[in-house]
């Protein structure tokens, strides 16, 4: 009973509410990371350095008066932000945390549930986020979100097509769909999978970037052009959802890649003992495996603020080019290479 | 009523999209309105809708007595305010004929320079931040931020400065000025190379850019463009060089060129612009002269009857001033001014009629125009 139902019950609401607090605390991070760029303090005012502002943006987002157009479809455009969030969060249902460990005497795995079509489910689940976006701008009847909710769905195929097909070349190294079982794969191999597929490594990172609406890609909410895209009509809280739907697909990506690329909770060098057959590397196993896991999804969490810091936008019309034209041969090239090498070498 | 279009065998309609951009849009530069009409998102024709910020300067300086419009023409350009007293007061001393001292001239031209740039360091970050780039902005309105200290030291306000005075200057410089601005060059100096940095070799930059908006030299004379949009087509005017006002005939500098005409060519221009102001600020702050500061005023400024035009090269273009005096009152008769922006902003229907959305907004930013200014 206690296996069944309370271990996994206690485990969704521990990753939810991580989840939330983390995504709340990303917004903060952003505008401090980015402020540091900008040769700016960011929010300073609520709590010691702003540590506070997500609770203060939090309440008045919440008693924010809550608009719907008169021309807008009602329900749709309700459900739109439900849409968007809700596919964002139970991602993180096979996304492994760590491996079992024992905790007060019992087996208990870091992770939700370890499903043999994960990587899958991932990719399934977090396309249909985009649905939220595509009808958040045909349900506010106005123009611009329009305009945002078409660039939404082109960039969403055009990406969604490099993007799994460059996780095709992963799966044929791991051998496994499962989340966990391609982080064993990199255990048994002893390397992370960026070192043996690098190439697929910046695909996905780039697919990552433009699936998740980040800059370079942010095209469906370009301020500038679209006087803030999809959610130009939207205020209070189904605004703050799109936002948190936005930074919890950061995390999501971040954490996909870990575990796809840099060994999920694995330490560096995974299964060696020493490296060169002289450095120890035992001390690194006394750092939790979670921790690694975190600190490794963090770097690409910086990572993407530090990119929408630095470049400028891409264009509707660029970005489908770069998709079609270099993204998805190459990863197919990538796939084939990969296929070969697999047949021939092992 | 009309009859709906059918197409035979089209299952759905198409139509253009008439989509009102402005005058509250975050990338218009302030209350320009510009209808769109689009085929999915390329442009087919547009409208540019301008008006929302006049505020008949114009008339009313005609209402007002000649000392008292150098603070109105603060309000026109109000991103380059000492370029504009300069202008006017220019083209009063024209028209009185009267020989404005070497020290005054000598600091006019210090200001009009450190002017210019505090206005390509607004054009650059707000042209960047169209495009994506919103780092860029910040580094140049720090930047910015020295100019206006500077200023604000000289004549006490940060925008709109009244900084000049019909036969010369209001002020000396204040003593240590001079030494303050020779040190502004040189942080000036790096901070233009990293600017560069950002952006010149930056792909997506380059992309968003090269090819943009491009129009020729002999189009661009056609159209009445002028300053920046027009050396960017290689078309090397600069008032300052062909009719030298201020200390300008004494100062050694380049006028930059481009070669394509586009954004990315007139992004370089202007890129080049910094370097040659900092090289005119250094030579005149270096070689200030002594001596007065104001020349031989009348008590009572009343130009004998007649009608002038005098122009300056103000950071956006050619901004000239044309007044007319009856030579009976203490006011202008008439009063009209060039703006460069309005010039300038009759070329972005040409430029954007085949471009997307995206690059309306880079477009505009390209143009660098100032609704103060186009609106009067």
């Amino acid at each position: 009973m206690v296996d069944a139902i309370v271990i996994p019950l206690v485990k969704i609401v521990v990753v939810l509410n991580a989840t939330l607090v983390a995504v709340t605390y990303m917004v903060l991070l952003e505008r401090k990371v980015i402020a540091w760029a900008q040769s700016r303090l960011g929010p300073m005012r609520v709590g010691p350095y702003g540590i506070l502002q997500p609770i203060a943006d939090a309440v008045k987002l919440m008693i924010k008066e809550d608009i719907t157009p008169n021309r807008a479809d009602r329900w749709v455009f309700t459900a739109a932000p439900i849409i968007s969030m809700v596919p964002a969060l139970i991602v993180y249902a096979v996304i492994p945390f760590g491996p079992e460990i024992s905790m007060f005497g019992r087996k208990v795995s870091l992770y939700i549930t370890d499903i043999n079509v994960g990587l899958l489910y991932v990719v399934s689940v977090a396309s249909v986020g985009v649905y939220g976006i595509i009808l958040a701008g045909y349900a506010s009847n106005s123009k611009f979100p329009l305009l945002a909710s078409l660039r939404a769905s082109a960039q969403l195929i055009s990406y969604e097509v490099a993007v799994t097909l460059t996780l095709v070349s992963v799966i044929l190294m791991a051998g496994t769909l499962s989340m966990v079982g391609i982080v064993n794969a990199q255990y048994n191999q002893r390397v992370w999978f960026i070192f043996v597929q690098p190439l697929a490594f910046a695909f996905v990172l780039i697919g990552g970037l433009a699936e998740t609406n980040r800059a370079p890609f942010d095209l469906p909410e370009a301020e500038q052009e679209l006087t803030g895209g999809f959610h130009t009509e939207y205020s209070g809280m189904r605004f703050a959802l799109f936002f948190l739907a936005e930074y919890a697909n950061m995390i999501v990506v971040s954490s996909v890649v870990t575990t796809l690329f840099l060994g999920g909770w694995l330490r560096p060098f995974p299964n060696t003992t020493h490296l060169f057959g002289i450095i120890p590397l035992r001390p690194l196993d006394f750092v939790p495996s979670w921790i690694w896991f975190f600190l490794k999804s963090f770097a690409f969490l910086y990572l993407f603020i530090w990119v929408r810091a630095t470049l400028p936008r891409y264009r509707y019309d660029q970005l489908m080019r770069l998709g079609w034209k270099v993204l998805i041969p190459l990863a197919i090239v990538n796939l084939v290479v990969t296929g070969i090498v697999k047949v021939l070498l092992l | 009523m009309t009859t709906p279009t059918i197409h035979h065998g089209a299952m759905f309609d198409t139509n253009e999209l008439v989509l009102n951009m402005g005058p509250q849009h975050p990338s218009t530069h302030g209350v320009l309105r510009v209808v769109l009409r689009l085929d999915g998102e390329k442009v087919v024709d547009s409208d540019v809708v301008i008006g929302y910020l006049h505020r008949g300067i114009e008339k009313l300086s005609e209402n007002r007595n000649w000392t008292q419009i150098v603070l109105l023409t603060d309000r026109m350009d109000y991103v380059a305010a000492a370029t504009n007293n300069v202008g006017y007061c220019e083209t009063v001393e024209k028209l009185l004929q009267l020989e404005v001292p070497r020290r005054a001239r000598y600091v006019r031209t210090i200001l009009c320079e450190l002017q210019r740039i505090a206005s390509h360091c607004l054009w650059i970050g707000t042209h960047a931040m169209d495009i994506g780039a919103m780092t860029v902005f910040l580094y140049a309105f720090r930047e910015r931020e020295l100019i206006l200290d500077l200023f604000e030291e000289f004549c006490g306000a940060r925008l709109t400065y009244n900084s000049m005075r019909i036969g010369g200057l209001p002020l000396d410089v204040p003593p240590g000025w001079p030494k303050k601005v020779l040190e502004f060059c040189d942080i000036m100096d790096s901070k233009v190379t990293e600017y560069e940095e950002l952006l010149t070799h930056n792909r997506i930059w380059l992309e968003r850019t090269k090819g943009i908006g491009v129009i020729s030299g002999p189009e661009a004379i056609a159209i009445g463009l002028s300053g920046p949009p027009l050396r960017g087509s290689g078309i090397p005017k600069d008032v300052r060089k062909d009719e030298p006002y201020a200390a300008y005939d004494e100062m050694q500098f380049d006028v930059p060129i481009g070669a394509n005409g586009d954004t990315y060519d007139r992004y370089l221009v202007r890129l080049e612009e910094f370097r040659q102001s900092l090289r005119i600020i250094r030579q005149a702050t270096e070689g200030l002269p002594e001596g007065p500061i104001v020349g031989k005023v009348p008590r009572l400024i009343k130009p004998a009857a007649g009608e002038t035009y005098h122009a300056i090269e103000s950071p956006k273009g050619e901004l000239g001033y044309f007044i007319v005096s009856d030579g009976k009152s203490t006011n202008p008769y008439r009063f009209r001014v060039r703006p460069p922006s309005f010039c300038n902003l009759q070329a972005l229907r040409r430029l954007i009629t085949g471009h997307l959305v995206a690059d309306v907004v880079a477009l505009i930013g390209s143009l660098d125009v100032v609704l103060g200014e186009v609106d009067r």
